[in-house]
């Protein structure tokens, strides 16, 4: 044997060499490795790429056929390159699949990859690669069994739903958090292809979400958001867990839970703003001071509480306790906001920015300030991080300017910027101005309008308007500016320039006769029509304040009428008619005359718009009420335009998601909610020690355990007793059941920072409670504290972690003996199926035949055959079949008999002895027996009479591959407790009205598939046994009723592919009526 | 013509994207594509059902609008999927997406995929990946489930399946064995996830490169704008065993914001400002920082300019001189001069003092390889531009990129205190480099 292999690898390595060497010799020629077929493929014509292809997939078959690896390796390779490059490669799916249990790692990881590409396309083969997982789901190797449920769960094929769940189901429970993190992936590849199996899926959820590996924490929360997000009652008990777990767990993990926490914490705690204006930082009060409106709108403060900002402090604390009470903020709403602060650190840019959205949906408005300097470090990063992270900063710095002040010079633009992240830059730049910046950032906005990047100048310009808005001590000199641009040389600016004047120029309506006339001489040269419009309007909007010039406006206007912009035409309409109603003795007939010239225009508007003007200006007959009001209908005071931020508004959408990147709402986003009014019970995060104790400790070190718990008690007892008000105890009592929960089965460090935690969280009620007087006092304080937790939870994480490792090491050795346990159970349950199972005689049941060749086709000879459902005469393992042949001709049919047979591997067919003659009108019934090897897999065969041969096939239903075992309902019991886990299929089904009964239900169940009645002392389940013909497996259906006409299916067998067949043919059996 | 192809294509796309879209889409990143600048697909990868790369012509369309690459935008809606991309190395890497995610989550995975083909083939190119698809797919294929990251780091990626070298290639094929590691890998498992177990080397070495940008934005007159000193230590660490470092600063306090490999203990950086740590093996980035900008940052450079236009004549002067500044004593070399000319600007005949210099006149970027700087003699560029004529003078006067590198010097005064080693017996060959570049230095004129 050994000799054998060798001279094999011996051969191989010849043969390996010899490739060696002609590579060698074609890389001299080409400079390249491998001239791939593809790249000839290329080089070929498109007319006989099809035959080339198809020479080529031969090829790779035969290479794929071959027994060396070096071939097979060779051309996975190549199938995989087709794959990557796009091309069809799944005709070779049959001769791939077969290589998936090769020993060759990389072979067989190819195949993993074209399998999980191709298995939706061919789901009937990609069955046949099933059982090589299912088997590596056992393996010892942890990481074995972790890559079989990845690519198990990887294949979408429906029909493995249940063997999918059932191995979800398994390794969630599996000793290493390494597999349990991918049964957690597990779960939405699942929910994905079946979403019926979501209530099942929570389950796996629920119990996954208690587990402490911060492995899996990420992935699970993963898919709690995927297929349960609204469950939030799942987070409860895991949220404190969740919170102190936040730092370890792996980067992508932390961005998932982070924002999942942010829901959760917005339904569960109280809003930290609504406190009294005295805690607003300096900056906060700078930017509250400036521009009011935009910071009440926010809902920062109420109207009532703006006025009693001038009050003094105590006035101000009188009036707050009568209003309402005093906010304290909930220790778990404090420990979300304390946890991830560490993380703002980190060097994955989309952690830091989850953190920063965490701040500013939860935080204090005071602390969210710390978010900045961490974001203004991801400016760093490369161009798409920049993108991202300046739209969030646009939108923040519109509410909360403080935050992002001192950091003004950070979005300074460079003239190597791309053109999206200046105007994002330059949008922010915008929301920071205030009256001690403007002159500097006037001055960089100069820089800027010069830009070679004119559609950034033109941006430029746009934001110097709305400064000039914003900040009335500036108007004049940005309207100056502007006035200076209009001479400059780039059509763009000056156009730009004109609209911002135009739109100043209204919210400003004092005098400025100047300008407007500056701008009307502008209209001999500009040519850009927006800016010939504005101008126009302008004239038109003040034509009261330049009487001299806008007549004449108007007849230059008439004379180039016909060659301007619809846009400008329609201004010239407006400015006509505005002249007209206050200066008709100069410009009646210049009006008309454009009137007449608008009539006859092209487009619709402008005749529609002169149609209207005419009637309404021009008095004649027809013209009724209507027009006495012209004049107020022109020349209303127009309310002015609000120079508003594009980022205005996106302040609905969650920070840092897609929907606000895009300002529109994508699939799947779910919606922040606001802060209740009262908050929920806060108790529902205390963990029971004893639960979890139940759960998770496998009996080790209870005694140990019991010590440090009871010195903790004690230890917690003194500081409540020093402890005074009413809150803190609250806090403190509950904080310490928090305790209890979190670190059971800890050592006497843990408790020591227990204990601190404890007082930090007092110190934090006490802040709430001393009204914030002394604020600055308690501040420093709480840093204190704080920087003494981080201490003592660092010397907790070194212990901590080495603590759960023992804890694991504990566990897992207590369980891999009761592994062992159920191991040599299923010796004996071997053992036991060989008496227990006595293949009983089926109940009778009407015979539901099937046609196997029809007269027309049979010319004339027609046959069908139903399954009997006896033991086969002709062999154990076989199906027996009877065929009743007829002969529907009027001649004799001669030697009637089975021809060349078509098996798939494994099967096996006795056929029936020939028939002679047949009469006509006469028929026969013959019996022949078919091994089907348990599987659903169709016989194929010839029959053949004297002349002719028909092809002809036999598939059978599952329900037939069975013989009923007959058992007692302890026996069943027995064996199905054996057959939990992996061999357990279940579903949820609804039940007809009319199958309910026993009796309907007995006979409908026992129609679709050939199962023995257990005789059951329940009346609402009912149990059937059989086993399988080829392997003589067992297979227990359980159906058990439910209230509400459901009712629960269980099939447990060691066959699981027949097993979920089983199922879902039994399925609509008993849902229909 | 051109348009019309483009529009059919997109017709073509909607249908098929509609067609292939599953109800639900519970995936992060569901397929990816690679995408060269001559707009070809060279490489797609799905981790969940198959994505029709016609989706891809809403990339391209978008691209046709932004004219130039670094302009995409990086994140691109469609009717049924958006596209999240990121540009490096001329090869567009273009992520599918169908539901709600954080942007940031994706395009920081597609960094480090690409910082991942680098690491593992030297270069990041269209033709390497080509070369190496079957990697390329193997990697790509451990770094995501189901459009989740699985394994990010690259210690452990190499592990499970090995880069390829040119003496690894020849072994394969004569002894037929893999790319792929035939022993697991058990960083993944253990409770240091960033190293894997059982490193050896011969020479214990650790060297750590203290790297300081400065970005700045210099005035017109020579005065600083804004200036921000950001710093990275690169460490490259081969030490046998599991060492655990400690690196502590002379002066801490400088640094004002700092990010970190997560190898490092944050809570012994708050409480003692030591960096404490176990390394990965090989190359890392264990340290990014950024020292505050209330800190008067020394600009080792100036720039003399005098480029003038003027209206009447075709012909424009130019001159420039790089001169030392604050340089503590060194010597600034690596010098590098780029600026933007003005679209007016049809040639320019310049002579420099020293190095060489370039201009083209397509792009109108000039660019002045300078070298190191001699204070005795001041390297200078002189002479005449020619304008195209009829045209008015260019508003504004193209902006000067520098690029420049002084050796052993962090310009901010970060000072290494002391490296110590614990855990393993031996002891290391230790190593610090300081240097300081510009980042992005710029003058406006």
């Amino acid at each position: 044997m050994e000799q054998g292999s060798l001279l094999a690898k011996i051969s191989e390595a010849s043969c390996n060499i010899r490739s060696v060497l002609e590579m060698a010799g074609s890389l001299q020629v080409t400079l390249k490795p491998e001239p791939s077929v593809e790249e000839r493929e290329l080089a070929n014509a498109a007319a006989d790429q099809y035959e080339q292809n198809l020479t080529v997939n031969e090829d790779l078959k035969q290479m794929l056929e071959s027994n060396k690896d070096s071939a097979k390796l060779d051309a996975m390779k190549r199938i995989v390159g087709m794959i990557a490059k796009g091309k069809n490669a799944s005709e070779l799916f049959p001769a791939v699949v077969k290589n998936v249990a090769s020993k060759n790692i990389e072979i067989k990881k190819l195949v993993y990859v074209y399998l999980m590409r191709y298995a939706e396309e061919q789901q009937d083969l990609a069955l046949l690669s099933i059982s090589t997982f299912q088997r590596a789901l056992k393996d010892p190797n942890q990481l074995i069994r972790a890559s079989a449920l990845r690519v198990l769960s990887s294949i979408r094929v429906p029909i493995i739903v249940p063997i999918m769940m059932l191995a979800i189901k398994e390794a969630s429970a599996d000793l290493s958090p390494y597999v349990r993190k991918n049964a957690a992936h597990a779960i939405q590849k699942l929910y994905s292809l079946d979403p019926e199996q979501k209530e099942m899926l929570i389950e796996v959820i629920e119990k996954l979400l208690k587990d402490k590996s911060t492995l899996v924490a990420g992935s699970v929360v993963m898919a709690f958001e995927e297929v349960c997000p609204d469950r939030i009652d799942l987070i409860h008990k895991n949220y404190r867990k969740l919170c102190n777990l936040l730092v370890d767990v792996e980067e992508w993990g932390q961005v998932v839970i982070i924002h999942m926490l942010t829901r959760y914490a917005r339904t569960q705690f109280v809003s930290p703003w609504k406190e009294d204006p005295a805690s607003f930082s300096a900056q906060d009060i700078s930017a509250l001071g400036m521009n009011q409106d935009c910071v009440i709108k926010d809902g920062v403060l109420e109207e009532d509480n703006e006025k009693d900002f001038y009050e003094s402090d105590e006035e101000q604390k009188e009036k707050d306790q009568k209003v309402k009470k005093p906010y304290a903020m909930d220790p778990d709403h404090r420990l979300l906001i304390r946890n991830t602060k560490p993380l703002l650190q980190s060097r994955n840019a989309a952690v830091v920015m989850a953190v920063a959205q965490l701040y500013w949906h939860l935080a204090p408005k005071s602390e969210a300030g710390i978010v900045s300097k961490s974001l203004v470090r991801l400016l760093r990063s490369n161009r798409e991080v920049q993108y991202i992270v300046l739209q969030n900063i646009a939108t923040m710095s519109i509410q909360r300017k403080g935050m992002f002040e001192p950091y003004l010079k950070s979005f300074y633009v460079r003239s190597t910027d791309p053109t999206m992240i200046k105007t994002s830059k330059l949008e922010i730049l915008t929301n920071l101005a205030n009256e001690a910046n403007i002159s500097t950032l006037l001055r960089e906005f100069q820089t800027y309008v010069k830009s070679q990047d004119k559609q950034f100048a033109a941006a430029t310009i746009q934001a110097i308007g709305r400064c000039a808005t914003n900040i009335s001590e500036v108007t004049d000199t940005c309207l100056n500016g502007l006035v200076c641009l209009l001479s400059n040389r780039d059509e763009i600016v000056v156009a730009e320039s004109v609209v911002v004047i135009k739109k100043l120029l209204q919210t400003q309506p004092a005098h400025h006769g100047e300008i407007i006339k500056h701008m009307a001489k502008l209209l001999d040269t500009i040519t850009v029509p927006v800016a010939r419009a504005s101008i126009l309007w302008l004239i038109g909007e003040y034509c009261e304040r330049v009487p001299k010039i806008a007549p004449d406006v108007l007849r230059k206007m008439a004379k180039s009428f016909t060659n301007e912009d619809d846009l400008v035409k329609l201004q010239i309409l407006n400015l006509g008619a505005k002249l007209y109603l206050t200066n008709s003795k100069q410009t009646k007939l210049l009006t008309q005359y454009i009137l007449n010239l608008g009539k006859y225009d092209q487009s619709y508007d402008i005749r529609d718009r002169t149609r209207f003007i005419r009637q309404l200006i021009v008095p004649n007959e027809k013209s009724g009420a209507l027009s006495k009001y012209a004049k107020k209908i022109f020349l209303a005071q127009k309310p002015a335009p609000l120079l508003e931020s594009p980022f205005k508004d996106r302040d609905r959408f969650q920070l840092g998601t897609l929907s606000h990147t895009l300002n529109t709402k994508a699939i799947g986003y779910l919606e922040l909610s606001n802060w209740p009014e009262v908050a929920p019970d806060p108790s529902v995060r205390n963990v029971e020690v004893i639960e979890l104790g139940k759960e998770w400790s496998v009996a080790l070190g209870k005694a140990k355990k019991e010590k440090p718990t009871e010195k903790f008690y004690s230890d917690s007892e003194e500081e409540e007793s020093a402890s005074t008000t009413d809150t803190e105890s609250e806090s403190t009592s509950e904080s310490e059941k928090e305790k209890n929960g979190k670190e059971e089965g800890s050592s006497m460090e843990n408790s020591e920072s227990s204990s601190e935690e404890l007082s930090d969280s007092e110190s934090e009620s006490k802040e709430g409670s001393a009204k914030k007087k002394f604020k600055t006092t308690e501040e420093s304080d709480s840093d204190d504290t704080e920087k003494k937790t981080k201490m003592i939870s660092k010397k907790r994480e070194s212990s901590g972690s080495s603590d759960s490792e023992s804890s694991s090491t504990e566990e897992s050795s207590s369980d891999s003996e009761s592994e062992s346990d159920s191991e040599s159970d299923a010796e004996s349950r071997k053992h036991k199926n060989a008496i227990a199972s006595k293949v009983s005689s089926p109940i009778f049941v009407p015979m539901k035949t099937h046609e196997l060749l029809h007269r027309m086709s049979g010319k004339g000879l027609a046959a069908h055959y139903h399954f009997s459902r006896q033991p086969c005469i002709y062999g154990n393992q076989m199906v027996s079949v009877q065929v009743t042949l007829t002969n529907t001709t009027d001649q004799k049919l001669e030697n009637i008999h089975v021809g060349e047979r078509k098996l798939p591997a494994g099967m096996k067919m006795h056929v029936f002895n020939p028939i002679e003659f047949l009469e006509p009108e006469e028929s026969i019934t013959v019996s022949m027996g078919i091994d089907f090897c348990d599987s659903t897999q169709t016989a194929s065969f010839q029959l053949c009479t004297k002349e002719d041969h028909f092809n002809v096939n036999i598939q059978p239903p599952v329900g037939e591959l069975l013989l009923p075992v007959t058992m007692s309902e302890k026996d069943f019991k027995t064996e199905q407790g054996m057959l939990t886990g992996m061999n357990e299929t279940s579903t949820t089904i609804t039940v007809a009205p009319q199958n309910s009964t026993r009796l309907v239900l007995l006979e409908k169940v026992v129609k679709a598939a050939n199962l023995g009645v257990v005789p059951s002392g329940q009346d609402n389940i009912h149990r059937f046994s059989a086993k399988t013909v080829h392997s003589g497996s067992l297979m227990l259906v359980t159906v058990e009723l439910k209230e509400g006409s459901t009712a629960q299916l269980i099939i447990n067998t060691e066959k699981t592919v027949i097993g979920s067949i089983l199922l879902r043919e039994l399925k609509p059996v008993l849902s229909q009526g | 013509m051109r348009i019309k192809l483009l529009q059919n294509r997109v017709l073509l796309g909607r249908q098929s994207v509609s067609s292939t879209c599953t109800p639900l889409g519970s995936t992060m990143i569901h397929s990816l594509f690679l995408i060269n600048s001559s707009g070809d697909i060279f490489l797609e990868k799905h981790w969940k059902s198959v994505v029709s790369r016609s989706v891809c012509d809403y990339f391209f369309e978008a691209q046709e609008r932004a004219t130039e690459a670094e302009n995409v935008p990086p994140v691109i809606p469609t009717p049924h999927h958006y596209l999240l991309n990121v540009y490096r190395h001329k090869i567009f890497f273009v992520a599918v997406i169908q539901t709600e995610v954080p942007p940031l989550f994706v395009i920081e995975f597609l960094h480090r995929v690409v910082d991942t083909f680098q690491d593992y083939f030297g270069v990041c190119s269209e033709v390497v990946i080509k070369d190496n698809v079957v990697v390329v797919y193997e990697v790509l294929e451990e770094m995501l489930d189901n459009g989740f990251p699985l394994a990010t780091e690259s210690n452990i990626l190499k592990e499970l399946i090995k880069p390829p070298t040119i003496l690894r290639t020849v072994v394969n094929t004569i002894t037929g064995s893999t790319n792929v590691g035939d022993q697991l890998p058990t960083g993944q498992l253990s409770v240091v996830p960033w190293r894997r177990t059982g490193v050896k080397y011969t020479n214990n070495e650790a060297y750590f490169d203290v790297i300081e940008e400065i970005d700045a934005i210099i005035d017109k007159s020579g005065s600083t704008i804004t200036a921000e000193i950001q710093g990275v230590i690169d460490a490259c660490v081969k030490l046998t065993g599991m060492p655990d470092l400690t690196l502590s600063f002379m002066n801490p306090r400088l640094l004002d914001d700092v990010s970190f490999h997560p190898c490092v203990r944050f809570k012994r950086w708050e409480s003692e400002r030591i960096l404490s740590f176990i390394p990965p093996d090989g190359n890392f980035r264990l340290l990014s920082y950024h020292v505050s900008a209330q800190n008067l940052v020394a600009i080792p450079v100036y720039v003399k300019h005098n480029i003038s236009f003027r209206d009447s004549s075709s012909l424009g002067r130019f001159e420039i001189t790089v001169g030392p500044k604050q340089t503590m004593g060194k010597t600034v070399e690596g010098v590098m001069v780029t600026s933007q000319m003005p679209k007016g600007v049809l040639n320019m005949s310049l002579t420099p003092s020293q190095g060489m210099h370039t201009f083209d006149p397509v792009t109108k970027l000039l660019s002045w390889d300078v070298g190191k700087i001699n204070p005795q003699k001041l390297p200078s560029l002189k002479g005449t531009m020619s304008l195209q004529a009829g045209t008015s003078k260019p508003d504004e006067n193209p902006t000067i990129n520098l690029q420049f590198k002084i050796q052993q010097l962090a310009i901010s005064g970060l000072k290494v205190n002391r490296l110590d080693m614990y855990g393993e017996k031996y002891k290391p060959f230790k190593g610090i480099k300081y240097m300081t570049k510009a980042g992005k230095f710029q003058v406006r004129t």
